[in-house]
């Protein structure tokens, strides 16, 4: 046993990830971190501790077991740190990249205390792509339930959800309207920060689990909820549909040409590939002027998508402070690399039009902070006289979205005041044996916590269909006939094996 | 359980109605179970294509088909007139999306279509016939050989007013002109339905106005996903904004903002222009005999795609 660590032994400077030049980057599609290469990689796991506290575990929407897979990478056991990672979490690749890991794991690290916190969820995605690129899949030991699972959304919380209910046996069918999976994943984060390979290699492996997609199916409409539940024959049905329905400000101008929702745009670049016009036939003019309103993650998207369409200057316009911003810190840092100009305490009130109906300006003022909100952030409030004008050629609004209307309108689904489903602390709704998670219950958050309602409501699903609750559940590495005992694998040595009729 | 099995979107029919307009049968058979008058769907023809929206113009639960009825006015539209074939597949079709119309009990309504209109109002006349309702059919084409799906109508609706520009079938006059006949004829018209490209129905609108007869019109702007997620759907109705998609199509009428709705219709015109010279001139180097140019549009092409 090595002698223990301190903060004094560790080395001291977090590592840094390569990433493609701002300038360069600005103009491509292309991922911008490049992530660990093995060396870096021990090098941060070597940053760990190994407190006995864990904070980052309690600090992680699901749970995972972090100083467990950073030990298997120090002692370069790299498949193991695999296993542990996925015990909880199917999607590694993803949520390395996306998480909000400042707010989350690394925000509560023992070493963040003293010095820069250990990079988490580069370690993760660290593991995550090499689990791809060497093409290792946890396909754990399944035993038919003999239960049917629906899930509404191949969205993170439908995805989460699925696993854990086909780990648990059950026979699942996701439905998604669009005509590919991923929900959000693919239709809003761009490929510079998620590339579509990996998303889709991560589908792959929730294929394997026997999970099957259904492409091209608007629930609620094609068949509705209670439909599901009743004639189709599901026993448990998870809806996770997203929040959906892009807000506007309803301040004058809205209906001008080149103005769009962020959800429009990143749909049509993304998704719809109209970066890759004509190639692929959605169109999308891009704007030589952008402004962007509002400062989340998408708010960084929209901006940063854009300036890669060819824009000759991307504005962002938000009311409040920098401190405010709600998107993760790294990708405000990696705009403004890029070259985004940013606008805070400042809020647009007019957009002005040209003869051809396009926008050509937006009318602004400036804000300054008074008096905490509810929220607790400092209310902005506008300076009188200091109006002024952003020429610009396409507006995009970033500033939130309110809930999908469509299942409120087709079933019998309990909604809250803001048209949200409405669930129990178990994500049970008003439908007996219909669960829900994810935007579409909480508003718009983020992919992890999504994932993390999606695990939440499995846990309630197993629950309510009498089903063990069989997290960490892996076949041995090797099929190694030793490992097995009575034609019964290692990992399953303790389960009882009962079947109710 | 019912099986759900992946459909394939297989065209199992096709007519062509005249050179620009031709319809398409194609096999779905849980969502014509499910379609309703008032709904349409996104197609997209390949994996490469745009998403569009296509109003539903018939369905036939029994054999499992939908029915559309297209009109090549931009890229994507031609290429699907000379790809879509009996015996081959769109890429994708996803719906049906939107609110049903709402059809009531109602005892004397007058249901207006009006070029590519023509064919989405079908279900909403017998929808209403269906429902007891006395149906008045108010049909516009330019010209007599546009002239489609007469009989159809006809077995459905307890009169019918046929239009065109030139007289050359029916009354002589646009589509307002049948609704004022209509009027003049029956005092006691409940509800107008009416279905066409927007300057058509804003002319119907205006047409009923005055007689304070309540007129539905089904509106077709420019959307994505066609589930609520762009926005890029978005009408002025009265002093709100809706989202065509999830919270129409059916609106009324009266308090439809006609002139933002064409504004915004023309907003991607320079690459829909792009992507048709494109496509007619790949036509033109494959000798193909689509190569032709389009007619220019008028008002008849109902601006329903992206492309």
């Amino acid at each position: 046993m090595a002698k223990k660590k301190t903060i004094r032994t560790i080395p001291q400077e977090r590592t840094p990830a390569q990433e493609q030049d701002p300038r360069e980057r600005a103009r491509n599609f292309l991922e911008v971190s490049l992530g660990y290469r093995l060396e870096e990689a021990l090098v941060e796991a070597d940053r760990c501790l190994q407190c006995a506290d864990e904070p980052c575990v309690r600090g992680c929407p699901v749970g995972i077991d972090i100083p467990g897979f950073i030990r298997k990478i120090t002692e370069k056991h790299y498949h193991g740190a695999y296993d542990i990672l996925t015990d909880t979490n199917l999607l590694p690749s993803i949520c390395g990249r996306v998480c909000p890991q400042e707010n989350q794991c690394e925000g509560v690290c023992t070493v963040g205390e003293t010095l820069e916190p250990v990079a988490i969820g580069r370690l993760e995605r660290f593991v995550g792509d090499l689990a791809i690129k060497e093409g290792w899949a946890n396909i754990p030991y399944i035993e038919p339930s003999g239960h049917r699972v629906g899930i509404v959304g191949a969205g993170p919380a439908g995805m989460a959800c699925a696993a854990d209910m086909a780990k648990a046996g059950c026979e699942v069918v996701v439905y998604e309207a669009f005509h590919q999976p991923g929900g959000v994943l693919k239709y809003g984060i761009p490929d510079f920060r998620l590339p579509n390979e990996v998303i889709d290699a991560e589908i792959e492996k929730l294929r394997k689990l026997g999970i099957r997609f259904e492409c091209n199916t608007l629930v609620g409409r094609l068949f509705t909820i209670e439909q599901m539940v009743t004639e189709m024959g599901f026993h448990a049905v998870f809806v996770g549909t997203g929040a959906g329905y892009p807000s506007f400000m309803g301040i004058p101008g809205e209906s001008l040409n080149g103005v769009l929702s962020a959800n429009e745009l990143l749909t049509r670049a993304n998704l719809m590939r109209a970066r890759d016009f004509p190639s692929f036939d959605t169109p999308l003019q891009p704007g030589k002027r952008v402004t962007v309103i509002g400062a989340g993650n998408t708010a960084m998207d929209a901006m940063r998508v854009s300036m890669r369409l060819g824009a000759e200057k991307v504005f962002c316009v938000y009311r409040r402070s920098k401190a405010e911003a709600p998107a993760r810190a790294e990708e405000v840092h990696h705009a403004e690399e890029e070259g985004i100009e940013f606008n805070w305490l400042t809020s647009p009130i007019e957009l002005l039009g040209d003869a051809s109906n396009a926008v050509r300006a937006m009318r602004c003022v400036r804000m300054e902070l008074g008096e905490p909100d509810d929220s607790g952030r400092r209310r902005p409030v506008p300076v009188p006289g200091s109006e002024f004008e952003i020429e610009t050629d396409m507006v995009v609004f970033a500033i939130g979205t309110n809930a999908n209307p469509i299942l409120g309108q087709t079933s019998g689904l309990k909604l809250n005041k803001w048209g949200y489903i409405q669930t129990d602390d178990s994500l049970a709704t008003s439908i007996a044996g219909v669960y829900a998670g994810g935007d579409i219950v909480t508003g718009a958050a983020t992919v992890i916590q999504a994932m993390g309602a999606g695990r939440k409501a499995a846990r309630a699903m197993k629950a309510y269909l009498g089903l063990r609750d069989s997290d960490c559940v892996y076949t041995p590495d090797t099929d190694d006939p030793a490992g097995r005992r009575f034609g019964i694998p290692a990992a399953e040595h303790n389960f009882a094996r009962v079947r109710l009729a | 359980m019912q099986s759900v099995a992946t459909p394939s979107f297989e065209i199992v029919s096709r007519e062509d109605f005249s050179d620009v307009t031709y319809l398409l049968e194609v096999r779905h058979p849980m969502l014509a179970k499910a379609a309703r008058a008032g709904q349409f769907v996104i197609v997209m023809e390949h994996e490469h294509g745009e998403r569009i929206p296509l109003t539903i113009a018939d369905y036939d639960r029994e054999a499992g088909t939908i029915t559309l009825v297209i009109q090549a006015v931009g890229k994507t539209t031609r290429e699907m007139q000379a790809n879509c074939r009996v015996g081959t597949s769109l890429f994708a079709v996803v719906g049906p999306m939107g609110i049903p119309s709402h059809i009531g009990a109602k005892k004397k309504v007058m249901c207006v279509g009006g070029g590519l209109g023509v064919a989405p109002i079908f279900p909403q006349a017998r929808a209403y016939k269906e429902s007891g309702a006395y149906v008045i059919g108010v049909l516009g084409f330019r010209n007599r050989d546009l002239v489609f799906w007469e009989d159809k109508f006809r077995s459905w609706c307890d009169e019918l007013i046929l239009c065109t520009d030139d007289g050359s079938a029916g009354i002589k006059g646009l589509v307002t002109e049948g609704i004022r006949q209509a009027i003049a004829r029956h005092g006691d018209i409940e509800e107008v339905v009416a279905i066409g490209p927007p300057i058509m129905m804003k002319g119907c609108a205006e047409a009923t106005r005055p007689h304070k007869i309540r007129t539905m019109v089904s509106l077709n702007p420019v959307m994505v996903d066609g589930t609520g997620m762009c926005g890029g759907c978005r009408v002025k109705i009265g002093e709100t904004v809706k989202f065509a998609c999830v919270d129409g199509p059916d609106f009324d009428g009266h308090l439809v903002d006609f002139d933002d709705l064409m504004a915004r219709l023309g907003r991607y015109k320079v690459a829909e222009k792009e992507a048709l010279e494109r496509f007619n001139e790949s036509c033109r180097i494959r000798g193909g005999a689509e190569g032709t140019e389009p007619e220019p549009a008028t008002v008849d092409d109902r601006p329903s795609t992206d492309g």
